[in-house]
């Protein structure tokens, strides 16, 4: 069982059918039993750093996405979940993060210059180690983003970016059990699927 | 590198994919779901789906094959046609849709941009705009570009970005169905003011096309439907086409 943790940030339709079209078997839940009683947890998001960071703290699934971590099961942030693992973000300020991943959250507009933001569209994979949560992927494989901040000073847990012009975009993260993708799996056609695939087999 | 991006559009009435030629003689081509999963197989890089009924049963039918097609293609889905209020970005967005555009129902309401960002984020609102040369400027119609209003198409895609927009749709009237290129001036003066992504719409008619609009203008992705739908481009083919002549593409 893979649990969604659901605190009222985006839209998990495409997530849940995606797991359920490769056959595993997806809870959407904001119930901390359920959570920490799945195989595997993964954390979504769409919208700003801040309000999100808000909604895991008031609900009291911080603590409990930081449990899920600390028991060592699987656990894949998405997009804005991704970015939520790391100790800061500066969107609209500054706001703390669930500090599982060491780096901070900044505009990309801060390293892009003369492209259009949000870095919107297809872009290919550039691996920085080997990951099993990437056994199915190659090198120049396409995944969709759509983000307006990236996650930096996280050489230590970077695993694959991207590059938007000449500048390097953190595409992928991970530590231990815990994983992060600034793009979207669930809206990266067989690419995607088959990182969700390795996701589930972790 | 990010790809440019090639995107079929379907136009959907009482549950069935049609296509105008300058809006006008639909006529029936396929089965939505059917022609989204071909598509997606084929290398589309996102769908579009225009909901182009206007009855109360219509609807239900699209949001139907709108869910049908999200629980098994997994690529991003926009959706336009009959929004004009935060409550219709709800309806398609718990349905699966990705993005939602918004035309008309943005003319007549502009704080609809802005709430539907505040709302649901930037990268969900895509401003679609109907625009046709009129008296040498470049007019956004209203109403499946039936009515002329008084905006000018530049300002009101900076005021669409100002206003939360994530994307914006740029259809000229001018060239739609007519096959013989995209609006390449009209394209270019809108990528010019805007720092967001602009979708080239209307008048693909060839693989060059697609070409010329990629190597002429800083437009990020190219929307085409009758020219898919009936075959006259094979979405592989045009991607190694475009891949041959240097242009960024998902293969």
């Amino acid at each position: 069982m893979i649990a969604i943790v659901d605190y009222g940030v985006g839209n998990l339709f495409s997530l849940k059918s995606s797991l359920q079209s490769l056959g595993l078997e997806s809870l959407v839940t904001s119930d901390k039993k359920a959570i920490l009683s799945a195989d595997r947890v993964i954390l979504p998001g769409v919208g700003a750093f801040g309000d999100a960071a808000d909604k895991l703290n008031e609900t009291g699934l911080a603590d409990t996405v930081r449990e899920v971590a600390a028991n060592g099961t699987p656990l894949l942030g998405i997009c804005l979940g991704m970015q939520l693992l790391f100790e800061r973000g500066y969107e609209y300020g500054e706001h703390r993060g669930l500090g599982l991943l060491k780096g901070e959250v900044r505009p990309l507009a801060e390293d892009v210059t003369g492209l259009k933001i949000p870095h919107m569209g297809w872009n290919s994979l550039i691996f920085t180690k080997p990951s099993p949560l990437f056994k199915y992927t190659c090198e120049g494989d396409y995944v969709y983003f759509v983000h307006s901040f990236q996650a930096k000073k996280c050489e230590d847990s970077l695993l694959a970016y991207c590059e938007y012009g000449t500048t390097p975009v953190t595409a992928a993260c991970g530590s231990g059990n815990v994983y992060g993708t600034q793009f979207h799996p669930e809206k990266s056609g067989p690419v995607g699927m088959k990182i969700l695939r390795a996701f589930a087999e972790l | 590198m990010l790809a440019k991006r090639i995107i079929p559009c379907l136009d959907v009435r009482n549950g069935r994919v049609v296509k105008g030629t300058n809006f006008l003689n639909v006529s029936d081509v396929d089965d939505p779901v059917h022609l989204a999963k071909i598509y997606s197989d084929s290398g589309a890089d996102e769908l579009v789906f225009y909901d182009i009924t206007a009855s109360f049963e219509g609807r239900a039918l699209f949001t139907d094959i709108l869910r049908r097609t999200a629980s098994q293609i997994f690529i991003p889905l926009t959706v336009g046609g009959g929004i004009n209020t935060v409550d219709d970005f709800d309806r398609v967005l718990k349905c699966g849709a990705d993005k939602v555009s918004v035309n008309s129902g943005a003319i007549r309401n502009p704080s609809l941009i802005h709430e539907a960002a505040k709302k649901y984020g930037d990268q969900c609102v895509v401003l679609s705009m109907d625009v046709k040369r009129v008296d040498g400027k470049f007019k956004v119609f209203s109403k499946g570009a039936r009515e002329e209003t008084d905006l000018e198409a530049v300002s009101w895609a900076k005021f669409g970005e100002a206003n939360g927009a994530g994307e914006i749709v740029l259809n000229s009237i001018d060239t739609d169905g007519v096959k013989k290129g995209f609006d390449l001036e009209m394209l270019d003066a809108v990528c010019n003011a805007v720092r967001i992504p602009v979708i080239a719409s209307g008048g693909a008619g060839c693989v060059q096309d697609f070409i010329d609009l990629f190597k002429s203008v800083n437009a990020d992705a190219g929307l085409g439907a009758s020219v898919f739908h009936f075959g006259e481009i094979a979405i592989p083919d045009l991607k190694k086409a475009l891949r041959d002549a240097g242009i960024p593409v998902r293969v």
